[in-house]
């Protein structure tokens, strides 16, 4: 492979562009699909856009106390590592460039950084209700983390490898096996709302206590990027979610595969959407209690059947 | 609830796109007063019962009164309309009465020296 | 949550998205838990009892309805009780019925936004947008009665201003009849929504004696089992002519509260019904005088948010010698300090939010801090500006450059 279409590949398409221009259309779904659900209007298709090119023409204020160097790197580093886990996790085509045996503990360690970057650019803003919303930001990842990795670790126990794109060819050449696996599935789409911080765990930043949690002094083009890097991690979050858990469709010719892929994402973004609706904000014990006490053992279970399946098979 | 929520996919939304749909009131809505300085004598018992003093009646002639009314100060109780004896002020259903510069919103009503008033009203 | 030794002070208003008016709560935390809480008042202070001295009672009206906008009527038909009391005046009962059935589609409006802020501080935007929804029937019809969607304006002296017409009087009943169904809807989800109950239960617990202690009042006090309601122990308008519930509740918390006022919206609606189908013809004024007698009358009125206390004194003039407010709120603030001993930082806005707080009917009276009385000063507008530009300009911020539109006084 050349090194233009390495580029290429990396930056425009499937990489950091083809991405963000995901990133803000998942985003006008989830808003557009929220608000007719609610029985409104809802915005127009160009509102992500139009916000993100908004906040850029915004003056970009760093409070006097607050460390320059963390709270203008943290977005930075959220978006890069959420686009960095893109490379390795199979979006339509069954095998990616840079696939190796174990990449699918390095997507589920990339994709923990845009949280730790929430809990530093809180911490480093150096104010009170920043502060607050970054430790509710670390402590809700002791809940729902755990859960999350067991459930998507469970296919790959199943087809006896660490690696997404293998497992996406077991589960291709074996088809009909996922289905075993719906639990997980289940468990990650709940999981998934504590990892991009929607309702009911949207504890971190929930507006009416702590003004914005961790974005409370975030202004500008720095809040521009943060809630791009948020947007593009919802779509790698379901991304892999869809390859793990609904590991079909990779055979088909390309533009199919495509398709598919597009559909299984809307599918994932509406389900979060209606979760989003239908629930009331948890409290930070309660949410802990719900994910140790319910979601946990859940998870656990889906490994008992994995392990059972394998025995069997 | 989540069968309730799934079934507002279905329904037409409960918002309008105002301003680009229009909207109007229910029929008598309290909104902008008029006056008809034809039928005004100047008793000024409008201004002794208005709560925030929007209202003030100058003498332009024998027996011609004009008014203006400040539709900044303006709490549209309609007090006036009803203390006038002569029932001069009218109640519209105005309510698009923004505007960007204060002194635009002081409307005067003047006395036409030929029969019937014509308010004179700056957009 | 680990107990920490650290105290972190933080400031949830005056300005702060939790509050929908400006009161300052200072908060010591401790880890998530709240040590103690000290409250300020005053940032709503509008000079509202004074104004009501310097203008006559026609005018006087406007101004006390006014104080507030969701519970405005109270404030309104409970001053012109107390007026009317003073004057001697026996208002017609067609215009008691019809204030009546005012007070309770206010009662029904507020009801249903508070059930939709309370979703809204629990971050259930969901319910925030059905309840508004369902409001808007009720805001357009009182828009048709009276004239206006909040400060109705419908009460004058003697009286009101506006009849029911009989074209009316239906849409009322089918306004009654689908706000009664959305009701039963909301009340099967306070029943069976898993998050919801989680949020609300046991959150802002308030014993019977405490509530009788502080003083709370309203729905705050009746889901703590205090049986007080204004409406059936003194009763005004034509509640004496109807027969309705008071809906207590033994839950002493936020749940209590949301299925209190859930209650008094059912009982809204079968007022409502009992005053259409009742309704006497009749005149709809008497004739006030412009000077009321000497006298002092105190009108007790049960708004939305709970007993709401006027006290007017007359001196024969035109004008009132002095109005007193006692907004219900006022008496639930002792209450809330309580509520939040020992809770979480993320029930704070829940447990405010349960007290229906209405903090511009509080603000009657403002206190000043006297750090060190020193001569007395008297500065000309002039003077004021001049100062306010050098003190920007020591901090380093210059005001000049800013320039205002609209060119009135500024």
């Amino acid at each position: 492979m050349t090194a233009a279409a390495a580029l290429f590949q990396m930056l425009i398409f499937p990489g950091f562009f083809f991405l963000i221009i995901l990133g803000l259309a998942g985003q006008f779904v989830d808003r557009k699909l929220y608000a007719r659900l609610q029985n409104r209007v809802g915005p127009p298709w160009f509102q992500p856009v139009a916000d993100f090119f908004k906040l850029l023409g915004k003056e970009s204020v760093i409070p006097e106390e607050a460390d320059k160097r963390m709270f203008t790197l943290a977005p930075v580093f959220a978006l890069g590592a959420v686009i960095a886990s893109s490379f390795y996790i199979p979006l339509w085509n069954a095998k990616p460039l840079p696939a190796f045996e174990g990449d699918l503990l390095v997507v589920l360690y990339l994709l923990l950084i845009p949280t730790l970057t929430f809990f530093l650019g809180g911490w480093y803003s150096r104010s009170i209700f920043s502060t607050l919303g970054a430790v509710r930001s670390i402590t809700q990842l002791f809940a729902y983390e755990i859960p999350l990795l067991i459930a998507v670790i469970s296919p790959a126990l199943l087809a006896n490898t660490w690696s997404i794109s293998g497992m996406v060819q077991y589960y291709t050449s074996h088809p009909g096996r996922w289905l075993f696996n719906l639990i997980g599935l289940a468990v990650a789409m709940v999981t998934l709302l504590g990892k991009l911080e929607k309702v009911p765990f949207d504890i971190p930043e929930a507006e009416t206590e702590i003004v914005a949690g961790t974005f409370t002094e975030y202004s500008g083009r720095f809040l521009a990027f943060f809630r791009l890097a948020i947007d593009t991690e919802a779509i790698v979050s379901a991304s892999l979610v869809a390859a793990v858990f609904l590991p079909f469709g990779f055979g088909l010719a390309p533009w199919l595969a495509f398709l598919v892929y597009l559909a299984k994402i809307l599918a994932i973004l509406a389900v979060l959407a209606l979760l989003r609706t239908v629930f009331a904000r948890l409290r930070l014990d309660q949410m802990i209690n719900f994910c140790w006490k319910v979601v946990a053992p859940i998870a656990f279970l889906q490994v008992l059947v994995d392990l059972v399946v394998k025995e069997l098979l | 609830m989540i069968f309730s929520v799934l079934g507002s996919l279905f329904k037409k939304p409960a918002t309008i796109k105002y301003p680009y749909a229009s909207f109007r009131m229910p029929d008598h809505f309290r909104g902008a007063p008029k006056f008809d300085s034809s039928k005004c004598t100047g008793c000024r018992l409008c201004i002794r019962d208005c709560p925030s003093q929007a209202i003030t009646i100058t003498k332009v002639g024998d027996r011609k009164f004009e008014a203006s009314i400040d539709l900044g100060k303006c709490v549209y109780c309609a007090q006036c309309a009803e203390t006038c004896p002569r029932k001069v002020i009218e109640i519209s259903t105005d309510f698009e009465l923004a505007q960007t510069d204060r002194g635009t919103l002081k409307v005067t009503f003047h006395a036409e020296p030929a029969a019937g008033a014509c308010p004179d009203e700056s957009p | 949550m680990s107990d920490i030794e650290h105290i972190v002070q933080i400031p949830v208003g005056p300005q702060h998205p939790a509050l929908k008016e400006p009161e300052s709560f200072m908060i010591d935390l401790r880890g998530e838990k709240i040590d103690a809480v000290r409250m300020r008042f005053g940032y709503n202070h509008r000079g509202i009892e004074k104004g009501c001295e310097q203008r006559s009672y026609t005018q006087d009206l406007y101004l006390v309805e006014r104080i507030c906008g969701i519970c405005s009527y109270s404030h309104s038909t409970a001053f012109v009780q107390a007026v009317e009391e003073i004057a001697g005046l026996e208002v017609p009962r067609r215009a008691l019925y019809i204030r009546t059935l005012v007070a309770e589609l206010e009662r029904v409006h507020s009801h249903l936004l508070w059930l939709g802020v309370a979703g809204h501080e629990i971050g259930f935007d969901t319910l925030l947008m059905y309840t508004w929804r369902d409001r808007e029937l009720v805001m357009i019809l009182l828009a048709q009665l009276t004239g206006n969607r909040v400060n109705y304006g419908l009460n004058t002296l003697g009286g009101v201003r506006r009849d029911i017409t009989s074209e009316q009087l239906p849409s009322i009943l089918k306004v009654v009849d689908s706000l009664e169904e959305r009701t039963k809807y909301y009340i099967e989800l306070a029943q069976t929504e898993e998050t919801l109950r989680q949020r609300l239960a046991n959150v802002g617990k308030l014993s019977k004696e405490d509530a009788l202690a502080l003083g709370a009042v309203g729905p705050t006090a009746r889901a703590s089992g205090v049986d007080r309601d204004t409406r059936r122990d003194d009763p005004y308008g034509a509640y004496r002519d109807v027969s309705f519930k008071v809906v207590t509740d033994n839950h002493c918390d936020v749940y209590g509260r949301t299925v209190v006022r859930l209650g008094e919206l059912m009982e809204a609606y079968s007022i409502i019904r009992q005053l259409v189908k009742n309704m006497p013809d009749g005149p709809i004024l008497v004739k006030a005088p412009r000077r009321i007698p000497e006298g002092e009358a105190v009108s007790r009125y049960e708004a939305p948010r709970g007993e709401d206390v006027h006290y007017v004194r007359a001196n024969g003039t035109e004008k009132p010698e002095r109005v007193k407010v006692r907004a219900p709120t006022l008496a639930n603030t002792q209450a809330v300090a309580k509520m939040l001993e020992d809770g979480y930082l993320a029930d704070l806005p829940i447990v405010i939010a349960a007290i229906d707080p209405c903090f511009s009917c509080t603000d009657r009276m403002i206190g000043i801090n006297d750090h060190g009385s020193g001569p007395r000063r008297v500065m000309s507008w002039e003077e004021l500006s001049r100062y306010g530009v050098d003190f920007y300009r020591r901090k380093g911020i210059d005001p000049s450059r800013i320039t205002l539109r609209g060119g009135s006084a500024a």
